[in-house]
């Protein structure tokens, strides 16, 4: 359901503009399948909504960016991942370490600040890690993480093994120069890495006609001979498949690609922020785009999922979030004698092990 | 190129160039990356001959990118390989200053100690060769400020070889600082290359002991403080020099204990004074001696100007022998002690 190019002819291809390609026919999954990933979506949308709220009960502290209308983007894209692929991705990743396979209660408890977290409290909601779910990080800097994935695949190349990086971004990252160097390093070594924009047309209130002279950004695949497509991000089957392709390719052929995906963003940039830049027509035309109500429509009408049974999914998974920040709540903050414990993986010896009024010398 | 034997003098570059190599042929995920380090065989010719030995998966020539290139190496140590990364001076390096101090530096504490990042990026800098003000930078306070890093500054071929051994087994990011005024310099090994011992991080050393002044250097300037040691002792001062040799971790207790016996100090840096290394190795001896010093703490240290490209100018601004010779003398006349010499 994407429309992709190769890279040469890339101009001269016609763009759908919004992309908008919507699945007809008959769906590429099961039932069973439809229902797993419509229940990961919703567990998404529970969890933002709890972390919001948490947020302003003054559990979760500094930045906290939430997937809130880029479910179906989320959901699609890990379904097109093995377990033992990796991924990097920026600072708006908490569904995508849930649908990574982290537990609910280990990435609250990361937001939480607390000693259970995935990345022990050191990180937060912007640097969500797990070594054993191939979670490489969640970056805070737009773009540094992009470099890092492209690193990351040649060590897979250099030690031949299959697995794949995934490399997120969002549309704002596409201006920084650490993006073209990637793609340009990845597309030279021909290295087993997709990366994928989420565009969802707003780097925080700079829209993206604003900020990039090239606003299909999918196209900027041409700039590396590399394969590039872009599909409709509210579409978890379209997004799959598309992903799919783009993994498999890279895989076997060890060839990066670009996938953009058109995920709209549901609030603010971060839970703080109002969106006094968006007009009352765009906010009201959001809720059109709401990725969630749009399959539990789909599935309802297909006979696969009805009212009550969403309900029940629903209660599901809100006991899940609920469960979570419980465990979150009564988890213990990080002992300040561990303070000093993750500064070098090698240890040396003259190393300041001070607190700000402690002298340099204690003789 | 085959090895030098460990009794005949090796200048810094053979040494550098057969400890990558030996490393190399020691552990399979070493490898190397950098622009024209293949082809070229290297600006400095650190490399010659490691592309013919190795091939391009191991001696990897790369774009014009420092910081994707950088940014590369770090995930590429994340997955368990160990990049050495030549960047072609330190001038370049703050291209990739995102990858190193907000990636580098922070990916093993900020996931929690879930990956490290056993990188290590040379680089040399230095002036004196009339390249101008963006050619010419000792920016090595940059790094030298942040934990997480390690910053390494050997001034000979036996400690460069010992602490490039080190840098590679270790398994955080290090700056591996050379200096284009010693890669032609030349010194004894203490054994053939794949012998000598990995230096232990975060050791400064007394390379010559003394008992009337302390001097305090890294990288150049140490090799400066080495000479001006030898000429002060024909005068029949006893200087002591210290060789940093690490800048982070920084090893105080060897500056301070020096400084408790000689009672005075120079530092020798070849950046510049304000905020820079001698600043902070000035403040660690006031509080580790201030009761032993007998004078102020001096500071030899670059003129404070973007570094001119006209040989009177850029001479005139660079830390030198003489002027470390002026700096100690004043320093031993502040102290009230008999003067020993008579030298204006």
């Amino acid at each position: 359901m994407a429309e992709t190019t190769q890279a040469a002819p890339a101009r001269a291809r016609r763009t759908r503009g919004n992309g908008a390609a919507r699945p007809k026919a008959a769906p590429s999954a099961d039932a069973g399948t439809l229902i797993g990933y419509y229940r990961q979506m919703l567990l998404i949308r529970r969890f933002e909504e709890r972390a919001a709220r948490a947020y302003t009960e003054a559990k979760i502290g500094g930045y906290c960016h939430l997937n809130l209308g880029e479910e179906a983007t989320v959901v699609g894209l890990m379904a097109a991942l093995r377990p033992a692929d990796y991924l990097f991705t920026n600072y708006r990743e908490h569904g995508y370490a849930l649908a990574k396979g982290i537990g609910a209660d280990r990435v609250m408890a990361e937001l939480y600040g607390r000693s259970t977290g995935v990345s022990k409290g050191w990180g937060g909601s912007m640097h969500l890690f797990d070594a054993e779910a191939r979670l490489l990080g969640g970056y805070g800097i737009v773009g540094g993480q992009v470099p890092l994935a492209a690193g990351a695949a040649l060590a897979v190349s250099y030690k031949g093994g299959d697995e794949v990086v995934m490399c997120h971004m969002g549309d704002g990252t596409t201006a920084i120069g650490a993006f073209h160097e990637s793609l340009n390093i990845a597309g030279l070594w021909d290295l087993p890495v997709v990366f994928v924009v989420i565009n969802n047309g707003l780097g925080m209130g700079t829209t993206v006609e604003n900020s990039a002279a090239e606003p299909e950004l999918y196209r900027r695949g041409a700039a590396y001979r590399m394969e590039s497509a872009r599909v409709d991000g509210t579409d978890v089957l379209a997004v799959r498949d598309a992903a799919r392709t783009a993994v498999e390719r890279a895989r076997a052929e060890s060839r990066p690609y670009l996938l953009e995906t058109l995920s709209p963003r549901l609030k603010g940039h971060s839970v703080v922020d109002p969106a006094r830049y968006r007009s009352k027509e765009e906010k009201e035309g959001l809720k059109a785009a709401d990725p969630l109500a749009r399959m539990a429509l789909e599935l309802e009408e297909a006979g696969i999922l009805s009212h009550d049974e969403r309900d029940r999914l629903d209660a599901e998974v809100t006991a899940e979030v609920d469960a979570a920040a419980a465990f979150a709540d009564a988890s213990p903050a990080p002992e300040v004698s561990t303070l000093f414990d993750y500064t070098y993986a090698t240890p040396v010896p003259g190393e300041l092990r001070r607190l700000p009024a402690d002298p340099v010398f204690r003789s | 190129m085959p090895d030098q034997p460990s009794a005949a003098n090796v200048t810094y570059r053979q040494a550098l160039r057969d400890t990558l190599r030996a490393e190399m042929l020691r552990d399979e995920n070493v490898f190397l990356m950098g622009e024209e380090i293949g082809l070229f065989e290297g600006s400095y010719k650190i490399t010659e001959g490691l592309l013919k030995e190795f091939g391009p998966r191991r001696v990897r020539d790369t774009p014009i990118a420092e910081e994707g290139f950088v940014g590369a190496a770090i995930g590429a140590a994340m997955l368990g390989l160990r990049p050495v990364v030549e960047i072609m001076t330190i001038n370049f390096s703050l291209l990739a200053l995102d990858q190193i101090v907000n990636h580098a530096a922070k990916i093993y504490g900020m996931f929690g100690g879930q990956a490290s990042v056993p990188m290590v990026i040379r680089t040399p800098g230095g002036g004196g060769q009339q390249l101008g003000a963006t050619h010419s930078q000792n920016v090595e306070l940059f790094y030298s400020f942040v934990p997480g890093l390690k910053v390494l500054a050997p001034s000979t071929p036996a400690e460069a070889s010992a602490m490039l051994k080190a840098a590679i087994r270790d398994d955080d990011p290090v700056l591996f600082l050379e200096n284009l005024a010693l890669y032609n310099t030349k010194g004894p090994l203490p054994a053939p290359v794949e012998e000598i011992e990995p230096a232990e991080i975060g050791r400064a050393a007394v390379t010559r002991p003394g008992t009337d002044i302390t001097i305090i250097g890294y990288s150049r300037m140490a090799r400066v403080a080495a000479e001006v040691a030898e000429t002060l002792a024909a005068e029949g001062v006893s200087a002591e020099v210290v060789d940093l040799r690490s800048l982070r971790p920084l090893d105080r207790e060897t500056i301070v204990e020096s400084v408790r016996r000689t009672g005075c100090a120079v530092v020798a840096e070849d950046d510049w004074l304000t905020y820079g290394i001698g600043a902070e190795i000035a403040a660690t001896i006031q509080e580790g001696a201030f009761d032993w010093l007998d004078a102020p703490v001096r500071r030899v240290a670059m003129a404070e100007v973007p570094l001119p490209y006209a040989k009177s100018l850029e001479t005139a601004a660079l830390p030198s022998a003489d002027s470390l010779l002026t700096a100690v003398r004043a320093t031993l006349r502040a102290t009230g002690r008999p003067v020993l010499e008579t030298t204006p």
